[in-house]
């Protein structure tokens, strides 16, 4: 699921589509932490993944507003034709 | 083969066929709906494993608040048609595909390399004792009290942040 993930953003040219990649590679590594913390009977594993889900919330949030600030000027999602890092 | 390995392989393969399938759409709102049900399936997994409250706070917290938001970006904006993965160029094509093939290597030899330690032996009674609501709640508020502030002031300034970010220019 992780492999998926990055297949995903590295071939999409979606902004948006690319973040819910993201989404995707956060899940995979929570629920390694849920096998194991299962498997150790060791409840910090649940609780990092508490933590990550509210760090997505946070990182999901503040993405899609600089995706909307971005829409705004550049009138695209298309991560190609943003470059206005660019120096 | 007992009920508990039927729904592992079910959820798992749910699982699997919604991500792919999720990457393969052009359409964004049918990958953003192919991710809820990974998301969904995902839960059923988390309580194979007795992880209750986390296959909860999956469901309300991803599946719910992140999804909606998602949808609700992409009905905003309503992108354009974007390129195939195939039209782009051949140089940026190779980088891709190794980039994969070296992470979906390591991934495959780790799984294969390990073997299982005496360490991970299953105590099912205990594994069930940690998943509940109440032992997770006792941790959350005694050892990782600080780890807990430190999320809620982060969850905070992300709120701030994004109203700022998204909302129009102001004089």
């Amino acid at each position: 699921m992780f492999t998926v993930g990055i297949v995903g953003v590295l071939t999409r040219r979606n902004a948006i589509v690319v973040f819910m990649c993201i989404e995707l590679m956060l899940n995979s590594a929570n629920l390694t932490l849920i096998t194991y913390s299962s498997y150790l009977g060791d409840v910090a594993g649940q609780l990092f993944v508490f933590f990550v889900m509210s760090v997505a919330a946070a990182e999901a949030a503040v993405g899609l507003a600089i995706i909307i600030a971005i829409y705004r000027n550049k009138l695209t999602v298309n991560i190609d034709e943003i470059n206005i890092l660019k120096w | 083969m007992t009920i508990e390995i039927v729904l592992f392989i079910l959820f798992g393969s749910i699982c699997a066929v919604s991500a792919v399938l999720m990457i393969t759409r052009p359409n964004p709102v049918l990958s953003a709906l192919f991710l809820v049900l990974n998301f969904c399936s995902l839960a059923g997994l988390y309580l194979t494993l007795n992880a209750q409250f986390i296959a909860v706070a999956q469901v309300i917290v991803y599946a719910g608040a992140i999804m909606v938001f998602f949808l609700f970006v992409i009905m905003l904006l309503n992108p354009e048609k974007e390129k195939r993965f195939f039209e782009q160029k051949a140089k940026l094509r190779i980088f891709i595909i190794a980039i994969v093939a070296l992470v979906l290597v390591q991934i495959v030899y780790i799984i294969f390399l390990s073997r299982p330690s005496e360490v991970i032996t299953r105590e099912v009674a205990r594994s069930v004792e940690t998943g509940t609501v109440e032992n997770i709640g006792r941790e959350m508020f005694t050892n990782y009290i600080l780890p807990f502030e430190a999320a809620g002031y982060l969850l905070l300034a992300a709120t701030i942040g994004a109203l700022v970010l998204a909302k129009k220019k102001f004089e």
